[in-house]
């Protein structure tokens, strides 16, 4: 079953891999991995999709509060949360079926981002069931090209859990890439 | 490269090694560390020159597992760096803090495949706590505090600090509240929780076989005396881990003995039979447990420890406490109620009796030296009171069973990782420790080979320590595994040795061979009237076996026994 665990680090160079090798030492599979800023500076946002039992997902839940660059870490469970994901989908779309796959594009709340001689590519957000089956009604069309981001998760409601304490400037410098 | 700042980098480095309370180091010099090792020139502290990186960890774990304090090692870049791994292995696996410092190629050439670059903090990012790259001297006093501060906090363990040559050669201020390190205390057990200790007494006030399981943690956490009030208070026995022994003592009434693969059978029974299992700061290894499902099926579980990640890990427990032993057992012990619980008690002895007549201790001097005869001598002889390191083996292992430890802190040995070649070099580092402490080496003739050339490092730094090499002419433990597991296929485990006597002779060391369990003694009292490191290696049995033994994938009941002790007599060594 998929579990969504929301990881706030540092946002400091090496704590992606940190995060992505703990995953792969300890067997847990990772559905899906995205990062990116925060409202707050120095401070990386990390949303985890762990296809795992509960068990497994609770203990890595633990090994990543252990590792020196989490400030946080969020497992999203049951609570009411929004789940995103962004797909840019290529479709092959001749004349003869463009206006159909328009329609299809407006039932899905997709957008046309990009229109070359015999295809389309459309853009969508939303949950990943709802991406799944935009997917699936474009791929008698012909699928040319697709890219997902990957969730990215919030709890509904209130901010979910405590301040996490104000990061610490890093004390390591490094040239190499951010996160 | 900043140019201005009142220390370079190198001297901020031993700056604040001395300001963290650091004496000695162990280490081996090197161009991208050069820098380091030339400004040590001005500090006060001893540096341990090492024949090989790899014992250089090994001395400084052997170094905070005697003392408690937090080992330091430096080396240089590329192979220098790269020898270093099986140590901060070994180091990771039993929780010892330690802080290694790597020299670095030049922060311009990073990532061009330099002269001796590897990307270290790469290589050893699942061997280590955590690590840090500082490529400015304004980095070193942040990143060395936090490294201190993040190997000793929680569950200890190894950090390395990779520094390049430039960041080395430059200049910044010695800034040393300004680095205080916070970050590691978001990563502290949080508060206890007072239900699940409620839970704990609960579960302890209606045990009727209650059992200990007492593991390293009690050492690191200091809580023994807790530990022991809490036992005989509610009289319950303890079971001890292998990294455990010592952690209680052994000649203490409730004292069962080491639990798990090689432990006794009558531990292994009573956690069979035990309906609560009260596990201290240990992890349920696979060694520990064997068959899991099979686990201690009657017992309810309590499990402390400060690393949550390994609550419920391996066994599922009842009630499960994250925090340090120390403070979870004195927020326990006021609800801890005055049990008996002599019916108990005494149904383990029962088991014990029935397994001591097969002790080989009960059987008579025939001639034939056998590796059990020498741990129980070197036992007696030293007064229990020797701080003894062990290799990886059956010698490990009988010395477990054998030597009998009373103090914290005196039994050294790889028990996570299993490293061969460990003992010399973890004992040197004792012996530096705690120079007045008499330091016994326990290794087979196998391990020995793999780090001997320490024996120099031993001399030169004018420490003693004295070397049992039980010499059975065979890599021992596999040949145990290939003779009850492969039908006897001796695969690569017959090994040949130099003439240790002679050997010892080449290092200018004290040397002596003993055949016979009547000149044990003797060689024994030479070895600790020599002046300085003296080794004494014992020709055992060749193809004797460690037992009792839970054969891999077994339950822990599914024991091999002990052969009776005259079947000894009779047959050689073979088990019944
Ligand atoms: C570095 C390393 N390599 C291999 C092993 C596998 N191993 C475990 S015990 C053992 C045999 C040890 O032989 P010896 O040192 O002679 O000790 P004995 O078992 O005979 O007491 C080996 C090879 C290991 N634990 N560590």
């Amino acid at each position: 079953m998929p579990h969504v665990l929301v990881v706030y680090t540092d946002d400091e160079p090496g704590v992606l891999t940190r995060v992505a090798s703990l995953f792969r030492r300890r067997g847990f599979n990772i559905h899906s991995l995205t990062v990116g800023p925060t409202e707050r500076s120095r401070q990386a946002r990390m949303t985890i999709v762990v296809d795992a039992e509960e068990a497994t997902v609770r203990l890595a839940v633990e090994h990543l509060r252990k590792q020196v660059n989490v400030l946080e870490v969020q497992q999203l469970g049951d609570r009411p949360k929004v789940v995103r994901d962004l797909a840019l989908i290529r479709v092959a779309a001749g004349l003869d079926v463009r206006s159909e796959i328009l329609q299809l594009a407006q039932v899905f709340r997709a957008n046309v981002v990009d229109i070359a001689g015999d295809s389309l590519a459309i853009e969508c957000s939303g949950g990943p069931d709802k991406i799944d089956a935009l997917v699936d009604a474009l791929r008698p069309f012909g699928i040319l090209e697709l890219g997902r981001t990957g969730a990215v998760a919030m709890a509904r409601g209130p901010r979910a859990s405590p301040e996490r304490p104000a990061a610490a400037p890093p004390p390591a410098s490094n040239q190499a890439m951010s996160v | 490269m900043t140019r201005t700042g009142s220390h370079t980098g190198a001297q901020l480095i031993w700056e604040c090694l001395i300001r963290e309370g650091v004496t000695t180091v162990f280490g081996y010099p090197g161009g991208a560390i050069l820098p380091a090792y030339d400004a040590m020139v001005g500090f006060d502290i001893r540096h341990v020159l090492v024949r090989h990186e790899q014992s250089a960890v090994h001395m400084a774990d052997g170094y905070a597992r005697a003392s408690g304090r937090v080992g330091v090692v430096v080396a240089t870049s590329g192979p220098g760096a790269t020898n270093l791994v099986t140590g901060l292995a070994t180091a990771m696996m039993d929780s010892t803090p330690l802080v290694a410092i790597t020299g670095q190629v030049g922060s311009g050439v990073l990532g061009t495949d330099a002269f001796q670059e590897v990307d270290i903090t790469g290589i050893t990012l699942p061997v280590t706590k955590h690590n840090y790259l500082v490529t400015r001297a304004a980095d070193i006093v942040p990143a060395l505090r936090e490294a201190f501060a993040v190997a000793k906090s929680g569950r200890p363990g190894p950090v390395l600090v990779d520094i390049t040559k430039d960041a080395q050669q430059g200049r910044a201020e010695l800034d040393w509240e300004a680095a205080e390190p916070i970050r590691h205390l978001r990563h502290l057990p949080p508060p206890l929780d007072p239900e699940a200790l409620a839970r704990a007494l609960e579960l302890i006030r209606h045990a009727k076989r209650p059992l200990i399981l007492a593991g390293h943690g009690i050492q690191m956490s200091g809580a023994r005396a807790e530990v022991l009030t809490l036992a005989e208070r509610a009289d319950i026995p303890f079971a001890l881990t292998l990294l455990g022994l010592g952690a209680v003592p052994a000649t203490h009434p409730l004292s069962l003995g080491m639990m798990g693969m090689h432990g006794e059978s009558w531990v292994n029974k009573a956690i069979q039979e035990a309906d609560l299992l009260l596990a201290l700061g240990m992890r349920f290894d696979d060694r520990v447990t064997g068959k899991l499902k099979e686990y201690a099926p009657h017992a309810k579980k309590i499990h402390i420890d400060i690393d949550a990640s390994e609550l419920g890990k391996n066994v599922p427990v009842d009630v499960a406490i994250a925090g340090d032993l120390l403070a979870v057992l004195r927020a326990l012990l006021p609800g801890v109620e005055v049990a008996d619980r002599s019916k108990w008690l005494k149904q383990i002895r029962g088991w014990r009796g029935d397994s001591a007549v097969r002790d080989i201790k009960n059987l008579p001097d025939d001639g034939h030296l056998y590796a059990a005869h020498v741990m129980h001598d070197l036992w007696r002889l030293t007064d229990g009171k020797a701080v003894v390191v062990t290799d990886v083996g059956q010698h490990q292992m009988w010395e477990a069973q054998y030597y009998h430890h009373d103090e914290e802190r005196s039994l050294i040995t790889s028990g996570g990782a299993g490293t061969m070649g460990f003992a010399l070099p973890a004992a040197i580092g004792a012996k530096v420790a705690r120079p007045e402490a008499e330091v016994w080496v326990v290794a087979g003739d196998g391990g020995f080979q793999m780090t001997f050339a320490e024996l120099m490092t031993a001399v030169q730094e004018g420490v003693k320590v004295n070397i049992a090499i039980i010499n059975n002419g065979f890599l021992g433990m596999v040949r145990q595994w290939q003779e009850l597991f492969y039908e006897g296929r001796y695969a690569a485990t017959p090994i040949l040795s130099p003439d240790f006597v002679k050997l010892a002779g080449a290092f200018g060391i004290h040397g002596q061979r003993v055949d016979t369990r009547a000149d044990l003694a003797g060689a024994v009292a030479a070895a600790r009237a020599a002046e300085g490191t003296a080794l004494v290696e014992f020709r055992v049995e060749q193809e004797d076996s460690v037992y009792p033994m839970v054969p891999a994938g077994a339950a822990l009941h599914e024991m091999i026994r002990r052969p009776s002790a005259s079947a000894i007599a009779e047959t050689g060594s073979d088990p019944v």
